[in-house]
């Protein structure tokens, strides 16, 4: 085993023992077990439904909207792929008012159902849930997806090109194993994202009816403070989730386009009129739906950024700080598995990779708050701690950009560094490094962005002083001050967005 | 929505104010901070706590460290390790499971002449302020309230109104508890024949609130207290609590003191400090409750425009916490239908 290989699998077994500790500590301090109730296993159908069609959704739009921006060239595209990002790191709380704004009853969609004679529709329901969903997770299966674009090798496209490949033969050659490659890991990771889910699947789904597991699990916390449950409620969550990355893994194929030049060639193949239209819609229309939103909320905070008091810039430095440090330990120990889990029997290092996304947060943060509690005092370690779970819920997204890249340099690569006796340092610089540079900045941008973005576990360890960006935007929402916080989630999203263009950028000038 | 002019929490002056002696007398410096367990919006800047840390510490010679969050569960989990000296912000709904812990000590504090509709004889929680929970409406799209909660339930389904979840939220639980104070027997029906009209059921305040001042609500539940940042703050007189005549149910928040702390006498002073004017007058504007102790004509100008409900419900500790799950069960099954 290489020290690469040897950091990973060390890596790996770390955030299973994140995973699997907390948990047992919760069950551990519980007082007693009586079981699940029925409404529990209610919760559990209702989870599975929504997330499965949730995942297959925003894969299925995102695909679309990843070729189009994937061989369109146009002035602002940058920008545009930029921005998409957005909802994917829009504070819960921010994403349903913004929404709400569109397909609530006053808002544009049914101002201009009811303007041609139809009935307005009512954004609140199951299909309300998977639409917020939607709204939140196509912007990464995009982004993962336009990766999965741009790794095939130009040559291959030159070659299609000269053979008089159609677009239907392109789609059935190269790009089809192109996204039997990619799209069933992010799949994995958006149904486990939705497994999660609580706050926007309650109050989209319009009641009671839209209860989910992780809504169960703060009850019996909550209210109930019946650990038992929540812990076996917390148990189940992370079992479905390794079936779930167990199936959908298998269903990945390597693509095996071969090594390329990494030039960037022309889209011969692409070249008419009902192609670039086809394109024009797909950008357009993913601009729309999730551009809206956010420009509609945050549009009102604009006036207010100027004038928000100093707390909110310290939240906001507090996040940057965390998002920094985040995505850089990150990045690291997501390359170190990356080796690792592409290696013989490193299947189980992807799938613990994976499952922190699955982790309910509030077990998590109740299973850490007991361990930490006899050494030392929570609120010491706030920042810390919400470090370490940025950094663990990170990986999933780091390892989903760096594992298919990780694989085409491995079958690419790995027979000419052996035979050059490059291994160790000097083939993490001379091959790795650089051959990853691309997958290595957006997985930093990514956890950047969303460690910025993560109340996460802040809320049972923080002391008032300690609080960051979006804790004080609920702070702010929940003392009458719309306003200010829509100012305060601009500025979050701004502040995400922006580290994130730099971590890209940086890495596609180095 | 009209932008708030910034209100500060509360001015940082208050040296004039009279304090009582009996807080000079603990005033002997204590090196170690006295932890107050408070929830998030109370230590916020943007909550009452800032200003009640300066008033208290200005004749104390000591320090206030607040530790926020969800104050039941982290409690339980600390139990007898907790580094609190004193809670504040508990919920009367949350009281009895939190006495249960028998954490707590009494707190000797006179809870006589209070200016709450109620009547105090808890000798654990000492009562800081109380709102009653109400529906809360824009008098441009409600043009006549419901003046009851039957004539709500017999409003047309084409109102729109969001609450809170009772299995998530204080107040949501305090709404469960009302309907049930009202209805009796009754109560899922209650919910069913309210049922068209919920739009949606959000996890807690915040959200329900943002939809309500975002116009996509009609109605949101709220606090008759809630009247009063939109006329003090947003000289905004267009969002009113309706009044009920069936009463409207009270939410308490209490304060109280560990049995373990460690400074039971500065614990003790500060619960002192609690029904004082100095402490009291910060409640109106710092917390947008009505304060548990202080004459009405000391109170903003704006809070005598606010609804006055004539009757207040509340269940007494013991008794909402064995109404709790059948409350939350109407909730459940009434929806559900």
């Amino acid at each position: 085993m290489t020290l690469g290989v040897r950091i990973g699998v060390a890596v790996a077994s770390v955030v299973a023992a994140a995973l699997v500790v907390p948990l047992g500590a919760v069950a551990w301090r519980a007082d007693g077990w009586d079981g699940l109730r029925p409404s529990d296993w209610g919760a559990l159908r209702f989870t599975l439904g929504q997330a499965m069609v949730s995942a297959a959704l925003s894969v299925l739009l995102a695909v679309p909207v990843a070729r189009a921006l994937a061989r369109r060239r146009f002035a602002g595209r940058g920008a545009v792929i930029l921005l998409l990002g957005a909802p994917f790191i829009l504070p819960v709380i921010v994403a349903v008012l913004g929404l709400v704004a569109v397909f609530g009853r006053s808002g544009p969609v049914n101002t201009l159902l009811t303007a041609v004679g139809l009935e307005p529709v009512s954004i609140y329901g199951a299909h309300g849930v998977v639409l917020a969903h939607v709204f939140f997770n196509m912007p990464l299966a995009t982004r993962l997806i336009v990766q999965g674009w741009q790794a095939i090798p130009g040559e291959r496209l030159r070659l299609a090109a000269s053979l008089g490949f159609t677009t239907r033969d392109t789609f059935r050659l190269l790009e089809w194993p192109m996204l039997r490659a990619v799209v069933p890991g992010v799949f994995l990771v958006i149904f486990l994202i939705c497994t999660t889910s609580f706050a926007v699947a309650l109050a989209l789904g319009g009641g009671p009816n839209a209860t989910t597991v992780e809504l169960a699990i703060y009850e019996a916390f909550r209210f109930d403070f019946d650990l038992g449950r929540a812990a076996m409620l917390g148990a189940l969550q992370l079992i479905l989730g390794a079936t779930a990355a167990v199936l959908s893994l298998r269903l990945a194929l390597p693509s095996g386009f071969g090594a390329g030049q990494d030039r960037v060639v022309p889209r011969w193949d692409s070249q008419g009129w009902a192609v670039r239209m086809q394109d024009s819609v797909a950008i357009g229309l993913a601009c729309a739906f999730l551009l809206l939103p956010v420009a509609i909320v945050l549009g009102d905070g604009i006036g207010h950024v100027t004038t928000l008091p100093a707390a909110v810039w310290w939240g906001a430095l507090r996040s940057l700080v965390i998002a920094v440090a985040a995505a850089l330990l990150t990045t690291s120990l997501a390359l170190a598995m990356a080796i690792a889990a592409t290696r013989p029997h490193g299947g189980w290092i992807e799938v613990a990779g994976t499952l922190s996304v699955a982790a309910s947060p509030l077990v998590l943060g109740t299973g850490l708050f007991l361990l930490v509690l006899p050494v030392a005092n929570p609120v010491v370690l706030a920042l810390p701690v919400t470090l370490f779970v940025n950094v663990v819920l990170g990986l999933p997204f780091a390892l989903r950009a760096l594992i298919p890249a990780m694989r085409d340099l491995i079958r690419d690569y790995d027979r000419l560094s052996a035979s050059l006796n490059l291994s160790g340092w000097a083939w993490l610089r001379l091959v790795g490094l650089p051959r990853l540079r691309r997958p290595l900045g957006f997985a930093a941008g990514l956890t950047a962005a969303l460690a910025a973005g993560d109340l996460g576990v802040i809320a049972l360890f923080a002391s008032p002083d300690q609080a960051t960006l979006p804790l004080v935007l609920y702070q702010l929402m929940g003392s009458y001050r719309m306003d200010e916080a829509k100012a305060a989630a601009l500025l979050l999203i701004a502040l995400s967005l922006g580290v994130f263009w730099l971590f890209e950028r940086g890495s596609r000038d180095a | 929505m009209s932008s708030p002019h910034p209100v500060r929490p509360m001015e940082r002056d208050m040296k004039t104010t009279l304090i009582p002696a009996l807080i000079l007398t603990a005033s002997a410096a204590s090196a170690e901070p006295l932890t107050i367990y408070a929830p998030d919006y109370f230590g916020s800047e943007w909550g009452p706590g800032p200003a009640i840390k300066t008033a208290f510490e200005a004749h104390c010679a000591c320090e206030i460290e607040y530790v926020t969050g969800d104050l039941l569960p982290r409690l339980r989990l600390e139990g007898e390790r907790t580094r609190a000296d004193v809670m504040i912000g508990l919920n009367t709904d949350d009281a009895e499971r939190a006495r249960q812990t028998g954490l707590f000590a009494d707190h000797g504090v006179d809870t006589r002449d209070l200016t709450m509709p109620i009547e105090w004889t808890d000798t654990t929680f000492v009562p800081f302020n109380w709102g009653q929970t109400a529906f809360m409406y824009d008098t441009a799209r409600v043009e006549t309230p419901p003046t009851s909660f039957a004539a709500l339930l017999e409003a047309p389904d084409d109102l729109r109104i969001v609450i809170q979840d009772p299995r998530t939220s204080v107040s949501g639980l305090a709404l469960a508890l009302w309907m049930y104070a009202v209805f009796g027997e009754e109560t899922e029906d209650a919910w069913a024949k309210l049922a068209p009209k919920i739009t949606t059921v959000t996890r807690g305040w915040s959200e329900s609130y943002g939809m309500f001042t975002e116009g996509e609500a009609d109605m949101v539940l709220s606090y008759v207290t809630s009247e009063a940042y939109h006329i003090i703050a947003e000289e905004d007189l267009t969002k009113k609590a309706a009044i009920f005549d069936e009463g409207h149910y009270v939410m308490v928040e209490t304060a109280a003191k560990l049995a373990g702390s460690d400074q039971p006498d500065l614990a003790q002073s500060f619960l002192d400090f609690v029904l004082t004017e100095a402490f009291q007058s910060i409640i109106p504007e710092g917390n947008w409750s009505m304060p548990a102790k202080l004459p009405a004509d000391q109170l903003p100008e704006g809070f005598a425009l606010l609804g006055k409900p004539e009757k207040a419900i509340i269940y007494p500790a013991p008794e909402a916490e064995a109404l709790r799950e059948t409350v939350v069960a109407a909730f459940e099954a009434g929806l559900a239908r």
